[in-house]
């Protein structure tokens, strides 16, 4: 089932699937998130940090398929919310299947060197959703707060300001 | 923006390499490529400065823990120096502030 955005599109950006365009994205999102949303710097980063592994992710998943297909984000926003798509054209996997890494005090836990992509975007944006169908993946981030939590800010002053 | 590396022998046994810019999936390969030369050319204690990354994702960090475990495998040791919260946050969220000895200023990396 197709997942449906909340929000509007408001940015499609279709890159090369390669790696010097990963920082490409990541700063488009990160300049939308800065100028259009009421977000803390260190929640930009974080997005920043999301958008750079699932570009990573989908620059691989292309690769693994032997495909020229490029990558497409896109950035959906909703009066409450951020919604950012990352999507690439590869076979597709399953999230459940995704083994966790051993324990930090493990000496196995040094052999995995990858995988972190997905446990970071997951600790890093509020709201993480998969669509992934073998003709590509699309990966949800949600991150919560825009223009509306700092009008009710405003808002406040103002009532402050005209009671006395 | 493009990655910096140089490469600061004057503190032996210590091997400085000062890294500045992003270290993700198009930059890390260099940083991989650096470490493996220096290992190869016999440099054992290693001291990554970290403070002049602004951007570190899962690759960048991969590459570190690639060069940990090619020098401890090698009787040698890879330390970072850092301060950066938004760097720092990466290790944190992976449990691996835990695998590096990660010190705030160079002076105590030396130290160690």
């Amino acid at each position: 089932m197709a997942l449906v955005a909340a929000g509007t599109k408001s940015v499609e950006l279709s890159v090369p699937s390669r790696s010097e365009y990963v920082a490409v994205v990541r700063l488009v999102v990160a300049s939308l998130a800065t100028g259009t949303r009421n977000l803390a710097a260190d929640r930009i980063d974080d997005l920043k940090l999301a958008v750079s592994e699932a570009c990573t992710n989908a620059i691989e998943a292309n690769r693994k398929a032997g495909l020229d297909a490029p990558v497409i984000a896109s950035c959906w926003e909703a009066p409450e919310r951020l919604e950012v798509c990352i999507a690439d054209s590869g076979t597709g996997f399953e999230p459940s299947t995704l083994s966790a890494h051993p324990e930090v005090s493990d000496p196995e836990r040094l052999n995995f060197e990858r995988g972190l992509g997905i446990p970071l975007i997951r600790s890093l944006v509020d709201d993480l959703r998969f669509e992934s169908t073998p003709q590509g993946t699309k990966v949800w981030m949600t991150m919560f707060g825009g223009p509306d939590s700092g009008d009710a800010t405003t808002e406040i002053v103002r009532t402050v300001v005209e009671r006395d | 923006m493009e990655l910096g590396l140089h490469v600061d022998t004057s503190n032996p046994p210590f091997t400085v390499i000062v890294v500045r810019g992003e270290l993700d999936v198009y930059s890390a390969p260099r940083l991989r490529e650096a470490l493996v030369e220096l290992v190869s050319e016999g440099h054992r204690k290693l001291i990554a400065d970290l403070e002049g990354v602004e951007f570190l994702d899962s690759t960048g960090l991969g590459v570190l823990v690639g060069g940990l475990k090619r020098l401890r495998s090698n009787d040698g040791d890879l330390s970072l120096v850092c301060t950066q919260a938004r760097v720092l946050k990466v290790f944190d969220i992976t449990g691996l502030t835990g695998v590096f000895r990660i010190s705030s200023t160079l002076e105590d990396a030396l130290a160690g």
